[in-house]
Order: structure tokens, then C-alpha cells, then sequence
């Protein structure tokens, strides 16, 4: 039986869809197989960020109509073949589907895969009920910015009614020079204030928009980068794995401001 | 930078910083929505616990601060009330205690009411709190 993973965040923009597809290729590449789930009807964008859009045929309406089967529906990676993508409609609105229908596919996709990824569209409406109906499993994504955290906490106060036991917390676009500066909550500020455990610190990166113009998620690129590292630790972290977190000061760290932080203490 | 360093140095306090700021804002913010107490509910029970707390001491109703804190995803009530003064007998209006103890007035610290632990208050009355002071 596979992990159903919700990931969500109550605000828009905060990076829920790019952890999806990150998240969900770097899975299929520590060799575990993978289905990703679109909840975000009307809106759909996963297919955009793996870069599959040209190869949607039927999305999870057809399935749930029967019109074809989970099977076709499913749109499978050529780079990684352990991953697949079920798409949601994009000429209907997050009604169409009910929380009860959301539960058949991903308990379907649960048989096959070890993974199935939900991408839980912004907002706690119906689109939301509908992402977390199957999830035992939360990832919730926000960024150090006060109006992401609120929608955060919120957000963990309705997974928590729901039953989700598994709640962690990714704090992604952080600018570690910011932070120094005073000018940023850092990512330990935002866990203490949200008080749900820690299992990734994102930096904030140009290169996660050029992966969204290729089709090409981070991880699966030659190039190092930061961000790319972060989240294929998170992957780990997912599995289980102990793995140490990245520091992110590090580059911004100059004798000077670490002086100041040690006469602080 | 220099500013901020020649203000430290005269007057010898640090500037808040944004990230203190939106720390406490957010603090507050958070607290109150965990509780999803309504304001009418939180003006109310504001209101009872001055009436109570005023017939023993006087308030200093200028520093009063009542909000809703939380921590660890436990919500706390905390309410700051100045004390200009003690009365020695409980329930007596207050000009009487003036009238016979004129000399005996003290300033106390300011008394904290804190009640812990109290997460889901939505649909509870208003918690009990503590008033020992």
C-alpha cells in the first residue's frame, strides 16, 4: 500500500505546485514509483511544471465518468518511468469532483504506487476538501511572509480536524541575506511560531523559474543548485532518511555578522 | 547602519527590526484565530474580569492590555492590569478605602492573569482564569 501525500499551503503562489512536481520526480528518482495527482480543477498547472502537457489525453473526470479507464488516463514520464500524472480537468470548476471520488482514485493509485502526491489547490473551499479527503499524509508549504504563515496555521488547524496525522512544514523562498539583516523571519522563527515539524528549508532561486520554462523540474538537472539539493533532501526525508539541513547562511556568513550573533547570545 | 549604531550607543536600545515586527504581529494575529473567539465574546469576558479584579484593587485603566497569545499551539489569555492601588476592604466603594487609608496606597507590578492551555475555546464559555495575584 503506498503513502497518499497531500501538499498544501491555504495561500496561492507559495511554491505548492513546484514541490509537487520537485518532490514527486525526485521520489521516482530514489527508484520508488510515483503518481501525482492534479486536485487543482479549473487551474491546472502540474501537467506544465513536468513538462507533460502535450501528452494529456483524459484527466480524472473521464476516469471518475467513466469514459476510460485510471489506467489511460494516466500520463506517464518518459524521463523517469516510475512517475506517473493523473490531470485534473481544466474546462471545469472544483465542484466536479466530491471528496468521496477524490478517496476511489487515490486508494486505486495506492495499490500500484508507493507514492501518490496530491497538489492541493490554494484556498480551504471545496477544491481543498476534495485534495486532503484521501490524505493521511501533509506537506504543508509556506514561505517567511505573514500572510503565508496565517494561511499556514490555518490551514494545519483543518488538517488537524481532519484527521491528517502526519503534518511537516517546508519553508521555501528563504533569502538568507534578509534574514541576516533582520529583514526576514527565518525559517526557525516560522516553525516555532506554526509549531509543526520541520522537513525542508527552500532558498529562494532564479533557477526554479527557468526549470518552470523548460518543463524540466530542478532535480532532474545536471546543474547544482541549492534549491535543487534542498528538495531532493526533502525526498529523503520523506523516505525516512535522517538527512542534516542545508546551511543556508553559509554563503552570507562574514566574520563580522558571525561575531555580532555570538556576542548576541 | 550608522544610524541605527549611534542610537544604540546614546540612547542603548536596539531598533525593532521588520522581522521582530512581524513576529509579534503575527504572534497575536495567530492566537486569535486559533481561538475563533468572537470579539463581542472577548469584549464581554474583558469587561467581567475588570469588574471583578476592580473590586479588589484599582486599575490603572490607561496601561490595561487584554489579547490572546500562543505558543506551542496552545492559546493563553493575557491580560495586563497596572495596579495603582490596593483596597483594604474587599466590595467598599472606592472613595471610602480612600478616605480611611490614605497613606497606605502602593504600586504593584504589573499583575499578569495567565491561563494555559486552553486551545479549542470555539465553542466553550470563556475559560476560567486565575486571579491570584
Amino acid at each position: 500500500m503506498g503513502r497518499i501525500i497531500v501538499i498544501t499551503s491555504g495561500k496561492g503562489g507559495v511554491g505548492k505546485t513546484t514541490c509537487s512536481a520537485n518532490l514527486g520526480m525526485a521520489l521516482a528518482k530514489l527508484n520508488h514509483s510515483v503518481a501525482l495527482i492534479d486536485a487543482d480543477f479549473g487551474l491546472r498547472n502540474l501537467d506544465l511544471l513536468l513538462g507533460l502537457e502535450n501528452r494529456v489525453v483524459y484527466t480524472a473526470l473521464e476516469v471518475l465518468a467513466g469514459q476510460c479507464r485510471l489506467e489511460q488516463a494516466l500520463v506517464k514520464d518518459k524521463r523517469l518511468h516510475d512517475l506517473v500524472l493523473l490531470p485534473a480537468a481544466q474546462n471545469r470548476n472544483k465542484d466536479a469532483v466530491t471528496p468521496e471520488q477524490m478517496k476511489q482514485l487515490a486508494y486505486a493509485l495506492t495499490k500500484k504506487y508507493d507514492f501518490v502526491l496530491i497538489d492541493c489547490p490554494a484556498g480551504i473551499e471545496m477544491g481543498f476538501q476534495n485534495a486532503i479527503a484521501a490524505a493521511d499524509e501533509a506537506l504543508i508549504v509556506t514561505t517567511p511572509e505573514i500572510s503565508a504563515v496565517r494561511d499556514a496555521d490555518r490551514v494545519v488547524g483543518l488538517l488537524e480536524a481532519h484527521h491528517v496525522k502526519t503534518i511537516n512544514l517546508i519553508v521555501n523562498r528563504i533569502r538568507p541575506a534578509m534574514v541576516q539583516a533582520n529583514d526576514m523571519m527565518s525559517v526557525q522563527d516560522v516553525q516555532e511560531i506554526l509549531a509543526v515539524p520541520l522537513i525542508g528549508m527552500i532558498p529562494d532561486d532564479e533557477q526554479v523559474i527557468v526549470a518552470t520554462n523548460r518543463g524540466e523540474p530542478l532535480v532532474l538537472s545536471d546543474n547544482f543548485s541549492l534549491s535543487g539539493m534542498a528538495l531532493l533532501n526533502i525526498a529523503q526525508r520523506i523516505e525516512g532518511k535522517d538527512i542534516d539541513f542545508l546551511d543556508l547562511d553559509a554563503p552570507y556568513d562574514t566574520l563580522f555578522s558571525r561575531l555580532k550573533r555570538f556576542f548576541k547570545r | 547602519m550608522i544610524s541605527d549604531f549611534l542610537e544604540r550607543l546614546f540612547l542603548g536600545q536596539e531598533p525593532t527590526t521588520s522581522r521582530d515586527d512581524v513576529k509579534s504581529r503575527l504572534k497575536i494575529v495567530l492566537a486569535h484565530d486559533r481561538a475563533n473567539l468572537p470579539p463581542d465574546l472577548m469584549e464581554a469576558m474583558r469587561q467581567e474580569i475588570l469588574e471583578v479584579v476592580s473590586r479588589y484593587v484599582e486599575i490603572d485603566t490607561e496601561g490595561l492590555n487584554f489579547s490572546l497569545e500562543s505558543d506551542q499551539r496552545a492559546t493563553a489569555l493575557i491580560a495586563n492590569l497596572p495596579i495603582r492601588r490596593i483596597k483594604f476592604e474587599p466590595d467598599a466603594p472606592s472613595s471610602a478605602s480612600e478616605r480611611s487609608m490614605p497613606s497606605q496606597t502602593a504600586r504593584l507590578p504589573d499583575a499578569q492573569l495567565d491561563s494555559p492551555g486552553t486551545t479549542d475555546v470555539g465553542s466553550q464559555p470563556p475559560p476560567d482564569i486565575d486571579l491570584s495575584l
